[in-house]
């Protein structure tokens, strides 16, 4: 059993804790934003937040989250209550395939969590450690400026 | 991405119906109102990260005039949804936007027909709003709703119907939303990959340790409860009741499996004259022969290079995924590939029994950019299951088997030899293209081309894949032939005839090195003579379309204007995808450091008939960052026996930090016919880069990809 807080729910995952974090998400867990993409930390599709930070849910084992926070895609927002990163990438229609998206939402949810204003240069720095193979590079980093602006208008 | 149709045999008697309808007449095999209000759209082509779904929905709300919310799009699935082959080779709007566009006018003019003669109001005073039929006053006469039970559209399409005149779309040639990016942003349940059924297992496959390795042995393994080892001859795999179960049992397999090994691959170090001898050996065709008729300035001066290319993987974001289930002996795939048709009939010749007792439904999967795994692990689906009848079984694959099992687009060579006059002018062009066959696609050969079919217990061949004929796109000689005016040409082809790596369809095809090779051996004779790329480049071509694309790229980019700045270049190429599909027309911006980054590309496009101008625009940025990745980074490695670049470490892609800004712009010309978008600006791209490297560095690179090395060895 492996209990901790999953998009702002507690649960308790009947599985053995040495299971990776992706695992637990997708089997027990019932979600289907983290995405798996290499096992290896090399393409940023699981990629969740971890009390905030991102972390790579396909190498870290269940058991080391236990007490803590995770964030999927799924507890940014929904489609009644998007978050403004979503609705950015909607508006730029920042994406083709979308298998990298939802990796790419939460760090760019991190990203904007401990800095409001990014340049392009930050924007890329953050989002490197996710692969994009259909090209929509320019139009994510887009959407991440406009997502910046509208959060940075209503905190003003 | 073979251009290979079924829509496209216009002489079989029949009367010509456009793209995939010639095949599918029946306007119910397209469409139905199945409940007052909804429109289900039955396409036969597939969402393969390229937005045809939202592309296909404007066409038909168009025709229709029905809001595009409306329009319900069916899930493509063998049996019930019209046959339209492979999505591939850019073909999806020209053969199924045609389609769906005559099926629709089809209907809306028997609709208004029928409506006609049962009120009495005559045609024209008849107006179609959102599905409803509204007489001269405002009232509703009728709908598509009210006579969805009248088998009106039981009936072939008659070759007469009259789409809209271009003024009249509403819908068509508007940037409207994708309808399937809401669900990737909020991680729904979309793909494949995230199908799940009641009941289902988890498998893994248990890959040989190298290509053609041999099974002799499995030893004793634990199995935990429920869960199985399963092996036909060399196919090995395992099935768990949890992913994770599968994942941890499929490694204890392997490593008390034993293998027979031998050395089956190439010297990856001397591939290109291992392709240069195994083209000696292969089979050889003349493509394009012209002799000039007279009046053509003799040669004076000539160019003369060889130019090669490696296996390149297709590198999708996700590993291939299918689901597989037996009820009795039929058995029903989940699958994202391209062709559900071409699929069935392969797994039906695998599993010797008849294409009746296989159901393909598709599903999405990550980005597809040619014939991948996806085939290959629903045959797989398909195995594992018999040994589970009844159960829902998921195959997923690791990134090792995607990156190293999966069909590559072929290693290649081109050499050219170019003439030019005393005045500059081209005037002769000989060129001789080697490699493999670009398709080794299902269902287009009696024995299966699907991986695990020859490592079954009773085998089938494995053949050397085939190579679509110019006509219908052509694979290794896709854009072989120069757009430019030469009075005399000779183009020649060999394909081998032995595969040690298996080769397919991956986007652009041939043209990635043949663009190059043309557009890399035009600035060489555009420097002879001592004239701009641009310029030189203008001079050789006649068509209107070419000419503008070259000429809106170069405005966008300042080409003429430009400054030469120190460790900086920039590279203009164009091409006419296929030689009769879209053109694309790029300037490249690179900054040559510790190694070449791609800086700025500017893109202009003509595509015909744009049905959504910003889904095109992401089409032709997505190829012109593929383009780049596959210029300056991708090449599959490999020893005697393995493909080694079987992790993102041994085959990288372009991440975020090195991707180039984009600038595209469509020539739209609405009142053309469709041209397909997908894969018109990689191999400009790729061309353009190379220019730029010269511009930066006076060095011409000769084999892709532009690393370090490969400038090292243009340099010595």
């Amino acid at each position: 059993m492996v209990a901790f807080t999953l998009n702002g729910a507690a649960v308790a995952l009947d599985m053995p804790a040495e299971v990776t974090l992706l695992h637990a998400l997708r089997g027990p867990g019932g979600l289907s934003g983290p995405r798996f993409g290499c096992g290896t930390e090399d393409c940023g599709s699981c990629m969740v937040l971890l009390d905030g930070a991102p972390a790579y849910a396909c190498t870290l084992p269940a058991g080391s989250v236990a007490g803590r926070a995770v964030t999927t895609v799924e507890g940014l927002g929904t489609p009644d209550a998007p978050h403004p990163l979503q609705t950015a990438f909607l508006a730029e229609q920042a994406g083709q395939c979308g298998y990298c998206l939802s990796g790419i939402l939460v760090s760019a949810a991190a990203l904007l969590a401990r800095d409001p204003d990014p340049d392009d240069a930050t924007i890329k720095a953050a989002l490197d450690p996710h692969l994009c193979r259909c090209g929509s590079h320019n139009r994510i980093i887009r959407a991440v400026r406009r997502a910046a602006q509208a959060m940075g208008s209503v905190a003003a | 991405m073979s251009g290979f149709s079924p829509g496209a045999r216009p002489d079989d008697g029949r009367p010509k119906l456009p793209g995939s309808m010639h095949a599918n007449r029946r306007l119910s095999q397209w469409l139905a109102f199945p409940a007052d209000g909804v429109v289900t759209l039955k396409p036969g082509k597939v969402e393969i990260g390229q937005g045809i779904l939202t592309a296909l929905t404007q066409i038909a709300a168009d025709e229709l005039d029905v809001a595009p919310a409306r329009i319900a799009l069916a899930r493509t699935t063998t049996g019930e949804s019209p046959n339209e082959g492979v999505t591939s080779g850019s073909l999806s709007i020209q053969d199924g936007g045609s389609a769906v566009r005559h099926a629709c006018a089809a209907t809306r003019a028997i609709f208004l027909q029928v409506i006609s003669q049962r009120t009495g109001v005559p045609i024209e005073r008849i107006t179609v709003e959102d599905g409803r039929f509204l007489g001269p006053d405002g009232a509703e006469i009728g709908s598509y709703w009210s006579l969805a039970g009248a088998g009106l559209l039981k009936t072939e399409a008659p070759a007469d119907a009259q789409p809209k005149p271009p003024a009249a779309r509403r819908v068509a040639g508007r940037s409207i939303a994708r309808l399937d990016l809401p669900d990737k942003v909020f991680g729904a349940a979309r793909f494949v990959n995230d199908l799940r059924l009641p009941g289902m297992l988890h498998a893994r496959v248990v890959r040989p340790p190298s290509r053609r390795a041999a099974l002799r042995g499995v030893g004793e393994v634990a199995v935990p409860p429920g869960a199985q080892v399963v092996r036909d001859g060399s196919f090995l795999a395992v099935i768990a009741e949890r992913e994770w179960e599968a994942e941890a049992l499929a490694t204890r397999v392997a490593a008390r499996s034993t293998w027979e090994e031998t050395d089956t691959l190439p010297e990856a170090d001397a591939l290109a004259e291992w392709l240069d001898e195994a083209g000696a050996r292969g089979e050889s065709t003349v493509v394009v022969e012209r002799i000039a008729d007279g009046g053509v300035g003799a040669a004076v001066r000539s160019v003369t290079r060889r130019f090669h290319r490696p296996y390149i993987a297709h590198a999708s974001v996700a590993p291939s995924c299918a689901v597989a289930r037996w009820d009795g002996d039929v058995v029903q795939i989940w699958s994202h590939t391209q062709g559900v048709y071409n699929l069935r009939d392969d797994v039906a010749t695998t599993l010797r029994t008849t294409t009746d007792k296989v159901v393909v439904r598709h599903m999405e999967g990550a980005g597809c950019y040619g014939h991948n795994g996806a085939d290959d692990v629903a045959l797989e689906a398909a195995l594992i299951a018999r040994a589970v009848p009844g159960r829902p079984l998921r195959l997923f694959w690791t990134r090792a088997e995607e990156l190293g099992w999966a069909p590559f687009s072929p290693a290649m060579l081109v050499e050219i030899e170019a003439e030019q006059a005393a005045d500059g002018t081209l005037v002769g062009w000989r060129s001789r293209i080697t490699s493999n066959g670009h398709s080794g696609r299902p269902g287009r050969d009696p024995n299966p081309t699907l991986v695990a079919a020859s490592y079954l217990a009773d085998p089938f061949p494995v053949k050397p894949s085939i190579n679509p004929p110019l006509a219908s796109g052509g694979g290794a000689q896709r854009n072989g032939v120069p757009f430019y005016r030469i009075p005399s040409m000779r183009i020649g082809l060999r394909r081998l005839l032995e595969m040690p790596v298996r080769t397919s369809a991956l986007r652009g095809l041939g043209a990635l090195i043949n663009v190059w090779s043309i557009e890399a051996v035009m600035d060489e004779l555009a420097a002879l003579a001592g004239e701009d790329p641009l310029d030189y480049r203008l001079r050789h071509l006649d068509d209107a379309r070419s000419r503008d694309v070259l000429e809106r790229a170069a405005a966008m980019a300042g080409w003429r204007g430009r400054a030469r700045r120190e460790g900086w270049g920039m590279g203009i190429a164009a091409a006419r995808y296929k030689n009769g599909g879209a053109w694309a027309a790029v300037v490249a911006e690179i900054e040559a450091r510790e190694r070449i980054f791609c800086r700025r590309l500017w893109i202009a496009g003509d595509a015909g008939e744009v049905v959504n101008p910003d889904g095109i625009a992401n089409q032709f940025e997505g190829g012109a960052i593929h383009g780049a990745s596959v210029a300056l980074l991708e090449r599959v490695t490999f020893d005697r026996r393995r493909i080694t670049s079987d992790s993102w470490e041994g085959y990288p892609i372009l991440r975020f930090s090195e991707v180039p800004q984009v600038a595209v712009e469509m020539i739209d010309r609405p009142e053309l016919p469709f041209l397909g978008a997908g894969e018109a600006s990689m191999g400009p791209t790729i061309a353009a880069i190379a220019g730029a490297i010269h511009d930066a560095l006076r060095v011409r690179v000769r084999r892709l990809p532009f690393t370090p090395e490969s400038i090292a060895e243009a340099t010595a």
